[in-house]
């Protein structure tokens, strides 16, 4: 036989797609260990996570909902909504990515930007144009907290950059679907 | 039944309330409670082995071979991560496991204490779910829920890890009528449309094949009946995986045998030529697969699964059935049955001269010798001497697994105990202890490998304290053969660490134990040992001395496809077994 074939007795990967980013809403049982479980799952079967967010939503029935942005191929995004779903604290997993109608993304982001003189004006005044709001300010300082979708903070924390930012803390991304019907 | 108990009777009584017969299991500081109170019951017999691992493996051959979940109790810390392996072994293979381990008491979780470690943290990734239960009012309900999500939709092992203050506490069980899981309801019917939409491609099929798998063993006898009445009203031919031998009877003429890497010729062949691939409860294993993109290229394939992850993981399908194997062939068989379109008979036909000409290439033929026992030839003859017995047959796992495969043939489910997924050399003969207590007058046999049955040698204590006579029957090669065989051909012949020197004398090693052993090293004188080992009352270890050389074919080299098989000398050559018609379609 062929020995300059491969040498590992694995079949080499042949299937090649493009990746695509989804975002996942996965609502879980509010209990120890769940959200290991889900980030486990991830790091051990080598999916990616872009952003991440975890709150319990309804206290009553003991429910979070996690929402999950991650990069893969068509079928490696299929395999983690399957994947997720099999787990038995997980209730549902809705890829929000292909509803019919676009979902609502949303982030939250403070962001520390310290100056003085004409920085500081500048620095209000853009944020008055992207609709941050002032939550913290010293003589030298401010913390601004701005709310939309992650592109926009992008944006804002591009332009404030030069004006000094010092630290920035974001939520990573919420979503809900539009209509009258929940998950 | 309602009454106050402690954590520890608890456990017990949630035990004997399912039904659980036999416990394997070792004690240790934070078990003792529940040692305390399964000593003072007798309706729950306890199998005190000689390593945690082998608890887990002994549970999984019961599991295996009666349907019913395997129970284990462990202790923390050593006792939780030396049962690790067998969980494993038990997800990768779905095998209905219950584990109970013992944890340091609440206050000292996460103090570093003595005996503890993250028994729920390290066990998460290798259990289908696991629980650290931490008020005794949780109890009760973890332990019960415990066994239902092990059995139910895709089985798997399930640990419950409970601490020492709450083996002590008291509270009040009761046995719960239902256990309503909120996020977990396995899907078992399937669509009818999709069902409707399978059968249709059937009565369409040219060259129609059934692919099976461990998936029907799992969901009950049913699944075997059932799927044996549709291959039979069908004609089509099937093959199975490894998991899944004895699901279809090997005897008979529509059987192709197992498929994959070290498959039938016949086998593979269909599976890369077939035009309709109906895959009942096997899942696109890359033992199976091959080279994915050259994986049976011209086949529509339909996929029966209970667990939705596996449809589309490996290999894209065009018709996903997702439910459990009884359901979906119950409904299949109806349908079959009421369609009054059946495939062309003569298509079919030529579709099985084709397999013809593929099982003329005797693939699975070896040269014998009258010299040295020939490993395929000791499997030949254990299978032809213990045919008309009640026999289970466990395996460790390498060559001596693949041959038992492909050389003992399974007439019925649930006889074939083998380590599939993870691969566990050592599995065997802790299983087989497993096996031969569930089934007391059965004969069991561990076909083994010198190297893979050293890892779990001590349970050979286990079946003489417990008067197990299980039959260890070894293909001694002094190789880890299968690691030897693939440095034969894809390392130069550089045997680095595959042979073991140093081995130690078996039948000695078997009468230190109190067992029998029984010794074989001419072809001649096989038979008589065999026979002599199979009328021995008592545990035995069969040192069966075999040609050191041997590989095992044929094999789907890496990275190859189906109809890349490598075949031994043995086997007819291409030209004199396929005719000219063949010849075309090859």
């Amino acid at each position: 036989m062929n020995t300059t074939a491969s040498t590992t007795h694995y079949p080499a990967q042949t299937i090649t797609q493009r990746t695509e980013t989804h975002t996942l809403s996965v609502l879980v049982d509010n209990e120890p260990g769940v959200l290991a479980r889900v980030i486990g799952l991830f790091s051990g079967r080598g999916y990616n996570i872009d952003s991440l967010t975890v709150s319990e939503t309804e206290h009553q029935k003991h429910l979070s909902r996690i929402t999950i942005v991650t990069t893969g191929t068509p079928m490696v995004i299929e395999q983690i909504i399957n994947q997720l779903d099999r787990q038995v604290p997980i209730h549902r997993v809705v890829d929000m990515s292909t509803l019919s109608v676009p979902a609502i993304e949303r982030e939250l982001a403070m962001v520390k930007v310290r100056g003085k003189g004409e920085n500081r004006v500048e620095a209000l005044r853009l944020a008055d144009a992207f609709r941050a709001r002032v939550i913290d300010a010293t003589t030298e300082s401010f913390i601004f907290e701005i709310t939309g979708a992650s592109a926009k903070i992008e944006g804002f924390i591009a332009l404030m950059m030069p004006l000094g930012v010092v630290e920035v803390s974001r939520t990573g991304i919420a979503a809900i679907s539009r209509g009258p019907e929940g998950m | 039944m309602t009454r106050e108990m402690t954590g520890a009777e608890m456990v017990i009584q949630a035990l004997a309330d399912q039904g659980v017969e036999h416990l394997f299991g070792y004690p240790g500081g934070a078990v003792l409670p529940i040692y305390d109170a399964l000593f003072e019951r007798n309706d729950v017999r306890h199998i005190l082995v000689r390593h945690e691992q082998g608890a887990v493996h002994a549970a999984e051959g019961y599991a295996r071979s009666t349907g019913k979940v395997g129970c284990v109790l462990v202790t923390s810390g050593p006792g939780a991560t030396n049962a690790v392996t067998g969980l494993t072994d038990a997800l990768c293979d779905s095998i209905p496991v219950v584990c109970i381990t013992g944890q340091v008491p609440t206050h000292l979780i996460g103090n570093d204490a003595f005996q503890e470690c993250d028994t729920v943290g390290i066990t998460r990734p290798c259990t289908k779910y696991n629980y650290l239960v931490k008020t005794i009012e949780d109890l009760p309900r973890a332990l019960h829920e415990a066994f239902h999500i092990a059995r139910s939709g895709r089985p798997g092992p399930v640990v419950v890890d409970i601490p020492k203050d709450i083996q002590f506490a008291k509270g009040v069980y009761s046995m719960p009528e239902e256990i309503p899981h909120k996020g977990y309801r396995p899907k078992l019917k399937p669509d009818a449309d999709k069902v409707k939409a399978a059968v249709a491609l059937m009565t369409k099929a040219k060259r129609p094949l059934f692919y099976t798998g461990g998936g029907i063993i799992n969901s009950g006898p049913a699944a075997s009946k059932l799927l044996r009445e549709l291959v039979q009203a069908t004609g089509f031919p099937i093959t199975s995986t490894l998991m899944g031998l004895g699901a279809y009877p090997a005897s008979d003429p529509q059987w192709l045998g197992m498929l994959g890497m070290h498959g039938t010729w016949e086998a593979n062949w269909a599976m890369h030529d077939c035009d309709l691939m109906i895959n009942i409860g096997a899942r696109f294993d890359d033992r199976i697969t091959g080279r994915l993109d050259a994986f049976s290229p011209g086949s529509t394939k339909i996929h029966v699964d209970i667990d939705p992850s596996s449809i589309n993981k490996n290999v894209k399908v065009d018709l996903p059935i997702i439910g459990d194997c009884t359901h979906v062939l119950e409904d299949m068989l109806r349908l079959w049955r009421e369609t009054k379109a059946k495939p062309d008979k003569k298509t079919l036909d030529g579709w099985w001269k084709q397999i013809g000409n593929w099982r003329a290439r005797k693939s699975l033929a070896y040269h014998n010798s009258k010299e040295i026992i020939k490993p395929q030839y000791a499997i030949e003859r254990l299978y032809a001497l213990t045919r008309d017995r009640d026999v289970y047959i466990t395996t460790e796992v390498g060559q001596h697994q693949m041959w038992a495969a492909q050389f003992f043939k399974f007439e019925e489910p649930n006889r074939w105990m083998t380590s599939g997924g993870l691969g566990t050399m050592g599995y065997g003969l802790p299983a087989s202890v497993g096996v031969q207590l569930a089934h007391p007058g059965s004969l069991v046999i561990d076909i083994a490998g010198e190297a893979s049955v050293l890892m779990t040698m001590q349970e050979m204590s286990t079946a003489v304290q417990h008067r197990l006579p299980v039959k260890i029957f070894i293909l001694n090669n002094q190789y880890m053969g299968m690691v030897r065989q693939w440095q034969e051909l894809l390392h130069g012949g550089r045997y680095a660490e595959s042979y073991t020197h140093s081995l130690p004398d078996f039948v000695k090693l078997a009468e230190a134990y109190h067992a029998v052993g029984i010794r074989c090293d001419k072809p001649g004188e096989l038979d008589a040992a065999i026979i002599e080992m199979i009328n021995v009352d008592k545990p035995v270890i069969f040192d069966c001395v075999v040609d050191q050389a041997e590989n095992c074919f044929p094999m789907i080299p890496s990275g190859r496809a189906h109809n890349e098989m490598l075949v031994g000398d043995a086997a007819e050559r291409l030209e004199d077994a396929i005719t000219e018609e063949g010849k075309v379609m090859v």
